[in-house]
């Protein structure tokens, strides 16, 4: 037919992967020009504390060979995935570049220093709460098809009601309101958004800032003046036996307050009603294809309804953590965007619980690295520190941008012909 | 299971979708159900699995007249549909789908899945199937996917299946295979009713075979005892020529060329990958594949939807790969495209609305800014007059027309004017025969006056009936090239090209 040369197909250039990769490179740059410590200076991370029953020495690292080797393996990942092309690795090649980051930039902090590993990952752990939640909310509203950016105004209402219910009736209380308001709200989106069919986002963004404005103004009319209505008892880590002892991981797991317990439970508890139980799959299917469900006898509209609204009691839930789980009162817009990181997890975690938990904990250590960097006062500004954790969720769904897939039906109501 | 259907009715505002319908679905028996498109088949069969209640009428299982709530009813009775578009979860595996609303499960409402597979492997095995189990269904071929759509039904245990136009999406090969599948499971005593437009699939297939036009039932029979012409009288209500009636092609000089254009999607996947091809003045060259293998990317690369990533387009000598779509259509490059619902009209406005889309710009009917709706209500009617579009005036919602009246009316746009080529994607789809014969005609008129056309299409039959050469794509590139001077292209070689059989012959 031809005899001509045929012309080589023409090779995909895979923008995302070169523009992480450049990214990468930029960084490695940065850790190795600006993170400059003595050559002979020791980052001293302490593991053990005072009381630990089993006692493990402290790990010591040389700062400048730490940060150096940390460059050099950034550009090295950040060289490959702009020359190769990523595929399928280029999630993991980000992730493992944002630890070797933070890593780097800790190691620097700490040069000549001291500073506490377990504490460190005690608090990375305890603020990946919040945004492991709102990532799990996001997660089964999002995998029966509804988008849930209400899951900031979830929070926000749950951090409200966990103050305001824990102060009356103590914290058991709180949780139970803190989860029955949230319920509240995911009952509403779910009203707006599959019985009327109202835009899904912008349904979302009413309801964040109906809460916002509703729990600001009663925080600043009413509290302020009734301090015994916003003055709850938080919930206080314990430790549970033989496992809270083992060195490092004990503490960071095992001697911790209820929601972290919680979080985990219900991380674990999804992930199996998800992938391997008859509703869990069919939830899945409503979220793919729903006319295929309807064709099947799946009500569709019934599987929405229930998962929104256990979507904002787990949201809820999450929100409480930040009245009952730490200082016991609430402030006015006291989540500061943690819903949207959460739903950021959700993205970096492909609508997996586990997955999200993974990307939840990236953000707490970020969040806490800010923390303790802004303790051992690094050069840093500290309101440049405090941008830590949204950085991270920039560059996080920057290098995502078109490769998760979200469920197929999303954003789509459902109507029936 | 035996089905009688008794005086079935049903209309849908001033349309009589069905009217007084009797109906025998027996065991162990293909009833092919034959009509047009609107004649009434798909009301019928969602009247049995349940998504319509009839105006009247019985439907009797085994001698006891039941009613149908919803879909569950009708499943629970028996009664298993594969409709037309599938309904499958892509992102599912093929057990996962299959069992999806009767899940077997365990404790703590685990899915037992190692028991489903074995369920489904032996549905698999006993009606011959082949369907790998633990694939995902989006990296299945139609054709599997089609067999996933009837195990589902089997899985659900039903003993009556209607097949809702099956063989639309598949190849020849395909097809035979599915045939072989359909008998298999008539000799396990299943009935099957069968839905179809296409003749031969009847002659070949059905144990008995009725006769759907207008709503009402106009022949029953065996099919053995009719003949195509026989059968196509009765589904269309008078007599029907087969064949255009084509004279020998006298090629001319080279209209559109494409030299090794490549495409790709959003998401980096090529669509079109090195595709070659000339049409040439007056002649009408066929591009044949399954759906979906690159067939749409094609059509917006020459009219200029999509910009190409690699490669040239030509036409009439000059490269036009960087025009813009409005300069290509001025220089007279005409476009029916494949679903005039979605980008072929705006079903809201009138037919002469719709007539001025593609010339509300320029000397025919503008007048600087201003429309002249008179002179374009001139043109309007004067069109369809010209191009049979029945419609009792031009102010007309498009909307309320039927299919063929709708697709002539588009056709009628793009080839009332002076034109080069004509790149048809789909022209006759859901459209009535008549419309079919009348769209086939004016696609020759263009050919005989010397201009080029292209026609993309997904019916074998009229591929081979209308083109002077063939070009057959599966994923993204022509895998083959065909000569059809003399309408004897081998259907088969064709057949397996649109499966990536790679066999090129010379043209």
């Amino acid at each position: 037919m031809n005899s001509q040369t045929t012309a080589a197909a023409p090779r995909a250039i895979d923008w995302r992967a070169s523009i992480t990769g450049g990214a990468l490179i930029l960084l490695a740059l940065v850790i190795a020009f600006l993170l400059d410590s003595p050559w002979d200076s020791v980052s001293t991370f302490k593991i053990s504390r005072p009381r630990d029953v089993w006692v493990v020495g402290h790990l010591t690292l040389p700062s400048q060979w730490f940060t150096t080797i940390a460059a050099v393996v950034l550009a090295f990942l950040g060289t490959r995935l702009f020359l190769k092309g990523g595929g399928r690795w280029t999630t993991l090649s980000l992730a493992v570049a944002l630890v070797i980051l933070a890593m780097a930039f800790l190691v620097w902090a700490t040069a000549g220093k001291s500073i506490s590993l377990t504490g460190m990952l005690q608090a990375t752990v305890v603020r990946a709460v919040p945004i492991a939640l709102a990532a799990l909310g996001g997660i089964l509203c999002e995998r029966v098809g509804v988008i849930n950016i209400a899951i900031e105004g979830m929070l926000l209402a749950g951090a409200f009601a966990g103050a305001l219910f824990g102060s009356l009736m103590g914290g058991w209380a709180g949780i139970i309101c803190a989860m029955l308001i949230g319920g509240v709200f995911g009952l509403l989106l779910a009203v707006l958004v599959i019985t009327y069919r109202v835009d899904q986002i912008i349904a979302g963004v009413v309801i964040n800032l109906f809460v916002l404005g509703l729990t600001s103004y009663v925080s600043s009319q009413v509290f302020a003046e009734f301090r015994w209505l916003n003055k709850a008892t938080p919930f206080r880590a314990f430790k549970i036996p033989v496992l809270g002892d083992i060195p490092l991981v004990g503490p960071v797991l095992f001697n911790q307050n209820l929601f972290v317990y919680g979080a985990l439970i219900l991380v674990t508890l999804s992930t199996y009603y998800l992938f391997h139980t008859r509703f869990g799959l069919r939830a899945r299917a409503v979220g793919e294809h729903p006319r295929a469900a309807d064709t099947l006898g799946i009500d569709v509209i019934k599987t929405r309804y229930a998962h929104v609204i256990a979507a904002g009691m787990v949201a809820g839930f999450g929100g409480a953590w930040f009245t009952l789980g730490s200082v016991g009162r609430f402030d006015e817009n006291m989540t500061f965007g943690r819903g949207f990181i959460g739903l950021a997890a959700m993205i970096f975690g492909r609508w997996h619980p586990l997955g999200a938990l993974a990307a939840a904990l990236i953000f707490g250590f970020a969040d806490s690295l800010q923390q303790k960097l802004s303790i051992l006062n690094t050069p840093i500004p500290s309101e440049f520190l405090s941008m830590a954790p949204y950085i991270a969720t920039i560059v996080v769904v920057a290098g995502l941008v078109g490769q998760a897939r979200p469920p197929a039906a999303i954003g789509k109501p459902y109507v029936k012909d | 299971m035996n089905i009688e259907i008794r005086g079935i009715s049903k209309r849908f505002g001033p349309v009589q979708a069905n009217q007084d319908i009797d109906l025998d679905i027996r065991a162990g028996e293909v009833l092919g159900l034959l009509g047009e498109n609107g004649a009434g088949k798909s009301t019928l069969m969602n009247v049995l699995s349940g998504l319509y209640r009839p105006d009247s009428g019985d439907i009797i299982i085994d001698g006891t007249a039941v009613s149908f709530d919803g879909p569950g009813d009708s499943i629970a009775a028996g009664i298993g549909m594969v409709h037309q578009h599938f309904m499958l979860v892509p992102v599912f595996s093929v057990v996962e789908n299959v069992i999806l609303g009767v899940e077997p499960t365990g404790a703590a409402d685990y899915l037992d899945l190692d028991a489903a597979r074995a369920q489904v492997q032996q549905i698999n095995d006993s009606y011959g199937m082949e369907v790998p189990s633990d694939a995902l269904i989006e990296d299945l071929p139609v054709g599997i996917q089609q067999r996933v759509e009837i195990l589902k039904v089997l899985f659900r245990s039903a003993d009556v299946l209607i097949l809702d136009e099956p063989t639309a999406v598949l190849t020849p090969q395909e097809v035979e295979a599915f045939f072989g599948i359909v008998r298999a499971l008539r000799d396990a005593g299943k009935a099957i009713v069968f839905i179809t437009h296409k003749l031969h699939e009847i002659l070949e297939i059905a144990d008995r075979v009725s006769v759907l036009r207008q709503g009402r039932i106009v022949g029953n029979g065996v099919p053995s005892e009719f003949s195509e012409a026989d059968l196509a009288e009765m589904m269309v209500g008078r007599p029907v020529s087969f064949s255009v009636g084509r004279e020998a092609a006298t090629p001319g000089q080279p209209v559109l060329e494409l030299a090794d254009v490549s495409l790709l999607d959003a998401g980096l996947e090529a669509r079109l990958q090195s595709i070659s091809m000339t049409v040439r003045a007056g002649e009408i060259v066929g591009v044949a594949g399954v759906q979906g293998n690159g067939q749409t990317e094609l059509v917006e690369a020459i009219t200029g939807l999509a910009s190409v990533n690699a490669g040239r387009v030509t036409f009439n000598g000059i490269d036009i790969t960087a025009t813009s779509v409005r300069q290509r259509h001025r220089m007279g490059i005409a476009h029916i495209p494949e679903d005039r619902l979605k980008s072929g009209m705006v079903a809201g406005f009138t037919v002469a609305e719709n007539m001025v889309l593609n010339r509300y710009y320029d000397e025919r009917v503008a007048r600087g800014v201003v429309i002249d709706w008179s002179r374009a209500e001139e043109q309007a009617a004067a069109a369809c007059l010209k191009f049979d579009v029945r419609t009792p005036s031009v102010f007309l919602g498009a909307g309320s027309l039927s299919g063929g009246n709708q697709q002539k009316m588009v056709v009628a746009r793009e080839l009332e004017r002076d034109v080069r080529l004509v790149v048809a994607s789909q022209p006759t789809r859901g459209v009535d025969v008549g419309s079919i014969e009348f769209i086939h005609q004016q696609l020759m008129a263009c050919r005989d006056a010397g201009n080029a056309v292209l026609i993309i299409s997904s019916e074998l039959d009229e591929i081979l009936d209308l083109s002077d050469r063939i070009y057959v794509m599966f994923e993204g590139r022509v895998t083959a090239e065909f000569d059809n001077q003399d309408s004897c292209a081998d259907r088969n070689a064709i057949g397996l090209a649109m499966a990536g059989v790679n066999r090129t012959e010379a043209a």
